[in-house]
C-alpha cells in the first residue's frame, strides 16, 4: 500500500461516523456470541472457589472420563492422520478419473448431523443390527462399550487431516518428487525427505483441529455411549450428566477443561497460520 | 477433468497402494456405514416410510429445526460479512486476536457452548437477566435454537467471505469512485456481486451445520415435542425408544438433505472459482 496516494486511500474507505458505527457493531455480535459465552464457562466454572473446582476435575469419574477421551483421541487422529497423509498422496500427485468425487465422499462426514454418524454404527453393531447377534455369541461389545465410541469418533473426524492437505500438496505440484525419484532415492525417502518437510505445517494444522474434534465430540459419541459412569464418559458426556443432575459448578468446572483446549487449539492454529504465511 | 484416462505419467510410485487404502479406508469407515442406514430404511415399505417421516411430530421438528437454521444463518450472511469487512478493511488494535477468536465455535465443543449458551440466557443469566424482564425469553424457546445455530454458524461466512475481499483488487472500486459512485453505490454494485458466490457458500454451509447440530441446541432448546423439538433429537428419541426403523427413517431424510446441501455448496464453490479466475 505504501505507493498508494491519499486519494484512492480515501475511495477504498468509508467516512469515519461509518466506519466507528460498522466497528462497534461487529464487536457487539462477537461480544454477545463469542466473548459473553467464553467468558461465562471460567466465571460459572470458578462460582464455587477454586476448591470446589480441583475437587471436580479431580474426582474418580472426571478422571475415568478424561482418560477414555485420551485414548479415543490416541486412536483417532493416528489413524486418519494415516489416511490423510495416504490420501492427499493418491490425490495430489496422480491422475485419474473420479478423482472429484473422491474428494466429495472424503468430506461427506462434515456434512452428516452427528447424531447419524452415531446412529450408522447402532445400525451395524447394535443388538438389532447386522452384526449384532453375531458379536453378541462372540461376546464382543461395541455399541454401548469404548470401541463403539472410538468408531463414531474415528468417522467424525475422517476428513480433517486429508482436506488440509490435499489442496496444499496439489498447490506444492509434484516436480520435487519426480525430481527426488529421478536422482535415485526411493519412494519412501523422497516421502520423508521431500514430501514431508514441504507439507509439516499443514499437517500439523490438520491435526490440531482432528483432536479438538475428536476430544469435544457429543452427538455421535452420545449415541453409541450408553452413558455409564467411569467406564462409557468421555469429557463431554460427563458434562451432560452433571449438568443433568443440576450440578452446575462441577459441569462448568469440568468444561472449562474442554474450553481450555479449544483456547489452546486457537492458539497453535493461529501460529501455524502465521508459520504457513512465513514460509509460502 | 472426467475425460482423463487412468494414466502413470509420472515417475512417482505408489499409485496403486495409496488409492486402494484411500478407497479401502473410505468404505469401511464412511459408505459402508451408511449404506446400512439406506439398507434398513429399504426395509419399511413406502406407506410406512412416509407416515414416519410425515408425522405431525416429525413435520413440527423440521419445521423448527430449518427455520431456526434458515435465521441464524442468515443472521451470520450480514453479520459475517460485517465482520470480515471490519477485520479484512480497517486496523484495529487486537485484531489478530478477534481473528483468532473468531474459529471459537469451531473449536469449543458442542456441549460445553450448550451449558454456557443455555446458562447465559436462563432466566437468572447475564443476558436472561436483562432480556425476560422485557418479555423476551430465549432459553428454552425456539429463540433459543436459533441462538445456538447462531453461535456455531458464525465462522462459516466470516472464513468464506474473508479471502476473498482480502484478494479484492482497489482498483475496481477507484475505478468506480472515479466515475462518479459514492461508497455505498459502489458497495452494492461494485464489491457486493464479487462477495456474492462466497457469501452464498458461506451461508448454506452454517445453514447446513445448523440443521444438523445437536450438542449445542438439547441445553438451551428446552426440547419440547411440537414447539422446540430439533430433529436430530427427535432421532435420539426414537432410538431410546427401540423404534430403530423410524429412527432410520428420519436420518434418511436428513441424509438426503446433506447431499442436496453438499451438492450446492460444491456447485457455490464452482461459481466462486469461475467467478475469481474472470
Amino acid at each position: 500500500m505504501s505507493g498508494t496516494s491519499a486519494k484512492s486511500v480515501r475511495t477504498r474507505t468509508e467516512p469515519a461516523p461509518v466506519r466507528w458505527l460498522l466497528i462497534i457493531v461487529a464487536f457487539l455480535f462477537l461480544g454477545l456470541f463469542l466473548f459473553v459465552p467464553l467468558a461465562a464457562v471460567f466465571a460459572q466454572a470458578l462460582e464455587k472457589g477454586w476448591d470446589a473446582y480441583l475437587v471436580a476435575i479431580r474426582e474418580p469419574d472426571a478422571l475415568a472420563a478424561v482418560k477414555l477421551t485420551l485414548i479415543t483421541a490416541a486412536v483417532s487422529v493416528p489413524v486418519n492422520l494415516v489416511f490423510g497423509v495416504v490420501a492427499a498422496w493418491a490425490i495430489a500427485k496422480f491422475e485419474f478419473r473420479g478423482k472429484q468425487l473422491l474428494i466429495t465422499l472424503i468430506d461427506l462426514p462434515f456434512s452428516v448431523s452427528p447424531v447419524i454418524s452415531g446412529l450408522i454404527y447402532v445400525l451395524l453393531f447394535g443388538l438389532q443390527g447386522w452384526l449384532g447377534p453375531w458379536l453378541q455369541a462372540h461376546d464382543i461389545k461395541i455399541i454401548f462399550a469404548v470401541p463403539g465410541i472410538v468408531l463414531a469418533t474415528v468417522f467424525v473426524t475422517f476428513p480433517f487431516v486429508a482436506r488440509e492437505l490435499i489442496p496444499l500438496m496439489e498447490a506444492q505440484g509434484k516436480d520435487e518428487e519426480e525430481a527426488a525419484i529421478t536422482l535415485g532415492a526411493s519412494g519412501f525417502q523422497t516421502f520423508w525427505r521431500v514430501t514431508i518437510p514441504n507439507i509439516k505445517w499443514g499437517l500439523l494444522y490438520g491435526v490440531i483441529l482432528c483432536n479438538a474434534r475428536a476430544m469435544g465430540e457429543f452427538g455421535a459419541v452420545s449415541v453409541v455411549s450408553g452413558h455409564i459412569r467411569g467406564a462409557t464418559n468421555t469429557i463431554p458426556l460427563h458434562v451432560e450428566i452433571l449438568y443433568n443432575e443440576y450440578n452446575y459448578a462441577a459441569a462448568f468446572a469440568v468444561a472449562s477443561l474442554l474450553a481450555l483446549l479449544a483456547l489452546v487449539t486457537l492458539v497453535v492454529k493461529s501460529f501455524v497460520e502465521w508459520r504457513m504465511r512465513e514460509t509460502s | 477433468m472426467a475425460t482423463k484416462p487412468i494414466t502413470r505419467n509420472t515417475v512417482i510410485p505408489g499409485f496403486g497402494p495409496t488409492l486402494g487404502y484411500t478407497v479401502f479406508y473410505l468404505s469401511l469407515i464412511v459408505l459402508l456405514p451408511l449404506s446400512a442406514l439406506v439398507v434398513k430404511t429399504a426395509s419399511l415399505t413406502w406407506p410406512e416410510f412416509i407416515a414416519t417421516v410425515a408425522a405431525p411430530r416429525v413435520v413440527a421438528s423440521y419445521k423448527v429445526t430449518f427455520g431456526a437454521a434458515l435465521a441464524a444463518a442468515g443472521v451470520n450472511a450480514l453479520f459475517g460479512l460485517l465482520v470480515a469487512w471490519v477485520l479484512v478493511r480497517y486496523s484495529l488494535p487486537g485484531k489478530r486476536l478477534i481473528d483468532a477468536l473468531v474459529d471459537l465455535p469451531f473449536a469449543l465443543p458442542t456441549a460445553v457452548a450448550g451449558i454456557t449458551l443455555s446458562s447465559v440466557y436462563a432466566a437468572n443469566g447475564w443476558l436472561g437477566s436483562i432480556l425476560e424482564p422485557r418479555g423476551i425469553k430465549v432459553a428454552f424457546t425456539p429463540l433459543g435454537i436459533f441462538v445456538a445455530m447462531t453461535f456455531i454458524g458464525l465462522p462459516f461466512v466470516v472464513r468464506t467471505v474473508q479471502p476473498v475481499l482480502e484478494e479484492l483488487e482497489e482498483e475496481i472500486e477507484e475505478a468506480a469512485a472515479c466515475l462518479g459512485a459514492n461508497r455505498w453505490q459502489t458497495f452494492r454494485r461494485v464489491l457486493l456481486p464479487e462477495l456474492l458466490p462466497a457469501l452464498l457458500t458461506g451461508f448454506a454451509l452454517a445453514f447446513a451445520r445448523g440443521v444438523g447440530e445437536y450438542g449445542s441446541i438439547i441445553f438451551i432448546a428446552g426440547n419440547m415435542p411440537m414447539v422446540s423439538e430439533i430433529t436430530p433429537l427427535l432421532i435420539i428419541t426414537k432410538l431410546e425408544q427401540y423404534d430403530y426403523a423410524g429412527a432410520t427413517a428420519i436420518a434418511t431424510v436428513m441424509l438426503l438433505f446433506s447431499f442436496l446441501m453438499l451438492l450446492t455448496v460444491n456447485l457455490l464453490q464452482k461459481w466462486s472459482r469461475r467467478h475469481a479466475a474472470r
